[in-house]
């Protein structure tokens, strides 16, 4: 059964101003998904949480949650969903504890009978349970407000950037509760602008301006991308990208880690060794190759589509 | 009802946690009160009075005698000539100056009487026609006393021509008495006007910056985003604001029984009754307030400008209504502080029953009524 449906969905601010959200196709999320939205900042996607959180009605199309309409049932809907908003929201006053005992009893449950869904996470914080939550490193506030969005064991849980602003070792273990909660069989919508941490979702809608891109699992997308892809590198790498960027040859080139990845335009007779022998005069240190697609390689190039 | 007290623990916790802002919650009141009762008022006090007069005259000197031994006054010298006196007011050692005519003495017996100028400052009006008052009252007084007393009893020894021309003025004595307030205190009027004032700010004010504050934060989407009832959030923020302006309400009314000694002439029971339903009518003001508007900031301003600068104009509390034009006059109805302090001023101080405060209880409930069920109406528990 689908955990959620939606039909096509959309919202605008402003008259003047184009959609935030503007989704056409109907995209299905099945029970115990671990589905991931990843796009740049302003592509819509607090909006589309928004929405599907019975937080803001959309202007057209419809969705359906655990059988339930988000503007007619919304009521229904909000004792079955968890939300995490991008940024903090709790109550930098109280302590961790008072916290996480006031969201429970606001869904009516008590801290001890969902213990063992937030366990794993709250074992971190238990050490700091006395301190005021707005003491916090950012890595502790968001686990306890991840604590915050379980504790009333929702069937559908959304979460807004959750790592935005932690560190590579809280956001691993983040990412490793959701891994957890997902076999617990949560269906979990997050949303990200890491593209590494998307690998590890079932399936990915690549959102920009308000529309999915794309919509499939990290290697099926992977799969489909069917250019070549280049791998550049030499010691002077800001010439580099400018230089790669003028060949005619080059539709896109972008820096990658310590390298430049470089796509050809469609027909373009040119590979590796064609580039690096037109770049050699220039530059020392060169190196240039194939490399495997990745998801951001893939991001990349669906953007301008 | 369990998630209901969860709510109103949490915001407990948040005002105590906030010590400074609880300190000047409860502190402010009391400092106002005791302010206004003792510092600022609008009685005059230690009014400096010079006369001049172009010759010695023992009634000038008695009269010059009772004046200055009254709180109000204080003696600041005698001036030959008007030119003088005009000095003396402008460097600022007189506030208000008597001018007593040439043979003042010998006209007072005369059949034509004699005249005495009251020359005030008036460069604050308010204080110049209560010190012009206050003199006029001394001065007739004195001569009704001191002249006829001697006039008559002269008039029995001599039957001299004197008594016959003083004797008459006597006739008519107009018997003042100033009822509810005779001491003419100022904080007889200043008292229900400052409870108006504060408990409007406290429950506007800070329950709207309350509600404001969470949409800022962003905790109020979390809020939403769950079973709880939007009228359960917003009367979980309003019961800790009752409370305390509660508190307060009984904070002033300690002070003012106390410390300022107002008499409070009528029922306690109405008081308080009265005081709660403006309290709540107040919440519900910043309830309103909080659901129409998105930061802090404005919200203060909106409570702290809007609301205040009308309670503080049109609540009759510092000028009366009476006396505005018709329009203001209208206005003036609108401002629940003036019912409040109408109602307020009725029991406390006349010590009425309360039926004669029916109609303002019943404005005062009708506005409350009127304004919760806007507020109700303007609630979205959605954030669009």
């Amino acid at each position: 059964m689908d955990s959620i449906a939606i039909h096509g969905l959309r919202k605008s601010f402003r008259k003047d101003l184009p959609p935030a959200v503007d989704l056409r196709e109907d995209v299905s999320i099945s029970k115990g998904e671990l589905f991931g939205i990843i796009g740049p900042d302003g592509a819509g996607k607090t909006t589309l949480f928004r929405m599907l959180a019975t937080l803001i009605s959309p202007d057209a199309g419809s969705a359906v949650l655990e059988g339930l309409d988000i503007v007619r049932d919304y009521r229904k809907i909000r004792t079955l969903i968890g939300y995490m908003p991008g940024r903090f929201s709790l109550y930098p006053d109280l302590t961790v504890r008072e916290n996480l005992e006031f969201f429970a009893s606001v869904f009516g449950k008590d801290v001890g009978s969902n213990y063992a869904l937030i366990g794993n996470i709250y074992c971190r914080l238990k050490p700091f349970e006395d301190r005021k939550a707005g003491n916090l490193s950012g890595g502790m506030k968001q686990k306890l407000a991840l604590c915050c969005s379980l504790i009333h064991s929702p069937a559908v849980l959304f979460l807004d950037e959750p790592t935005t602003g932690v560190d590579p070792s809280s956001r691993r273990e983040l990412w490793e509760n959701l891994a957890q909660l997902k076999a617990s069989g949560m269906t979990i919508v997050v949303s990200t602008a890491y593209m590494d941490e998307a690998d590890r979702c079932d399936r990915v809608a690549m959102m920009k301006a308000g529309r999915f891109l794309t919509v499939d699992s990290p290697a099926a997308i992977v799969r489909s991308f069917d250019r070549p892809l280049l791998a550049v590198r030499s010691d002077d790498m800001f010439r580099l990208l400018h230089d790669l960027r003028a060949m005619e040859e080059v539709e896109k080139c972008y820096t990658f880690g310590d390298t430049h990845h470089v796509t050809l335009k469609p027909g373009a007779d040119a590979d590796a060794a064609a580039i690096a022998s037109r770049l050699e005069p220039n530059h020392s240190g060169l190196e240039a190759g194939p490399v495997q697609a990745t998801l951001e390689d893939c991001y990349m190039n669906l953007e301008e589509k | 009802m369990k998630e209901f007290f969860a709510f109103v623990r949490k915001e407990f916790l948040h005002i105590f946690r906030d010590r400074r802002t609880l300190l000047v919650l409860i502190g402010l009141p009391a400092v106002l009160i005791v302010l206004f009762g003792f510092a600022i008022s609008t009685e005059i006090r230690n009014v400096n009075i010079g006369y001049m007069s172009p010759d010695d005259d023992v009634h000038i000197d008695r009269l010059m005698d009772k004046i200055c031994r009254s709180d109000y006054f204080t003696y600041s010298g005698r001036y030959l000539s008007e030119r003088e006196a005009d000095d003396a007011m402008r460097r600022g050692e007189a506030d208000v100056v008597l001018m007593f005519g040439d043979d003042f003495m010998s006209r007072l017996y005369s059949s034509e009487g004699a005249e005495v100028s009251v020359v005030a400052d008036a460069v604050n009006p308010n204080n110049a026609s209560m010190e012009v008052m206050y003199l006029t009252g001394i001065i007739t007084d004195y001569f009704r006393e001191d002249i006829m007393m001697a006039a008559s009893l002269q008039a029995m020894q001599d039957q001299s021509p004197v008594s016959a021309a003083i004797a008459p003025a006597g006739s008519l004595t107009p018997n003042l008495r100033m009822l509810y307030n005779p001491q003419l205190k100022s904080s007889y009027n200043f008292v229900p006007g400052i409870m108006g004032l504060i408990l409007m700010l406290i429950c506007s004010l800070m329950t709207s910056v309350s509600i404001v504050r969470e949409k800022e934060t962003g905790s109020m989407e979390v809020l939403l985003v769950s079973p709880v009832k939007p009228i359960n959030i917003i009367v979980a923020k309003m019961l800790p604001y009752f409370v305390i302006s509660c508190a307060v309400l009984i904070n002033i009314l300690l002070l003012t029984v106390f410390v300022l000694k107002v008499p409070v002439a009528g029922s306690f029971f109405w008081m308080i009754l009265v005081s709660v339903i403006y309290i709540i009518l107040s919440l519900g003001i910043g309830m309103l307030v909080s659901s129409l508007v998105r930061t802090q900031i404005i919200a203060t301003l909106i409570c702290g400008m809007i609301f205040l600068v009308p309670v503080m104009m049109f609540s009759g509390m510092l000028y009366p209504i009476e006396s505005m034009p018709v329009a203001l006059q209208w206005f003036a109805q609108t401002i629940p502080a003036k019912w409040f302090i109408e109602a307020m001023r009725k029991i406390m101080i006349e010590g009425v029953p309360v039926q004669y405060v029916a109609k303002e209880i019943l404005v005062m409930t009708g506005m409350a009524v009127v304004i919760f069920a806007a507020a109700v109406v303007k609630f979205n528990d959605k954030l669009d």
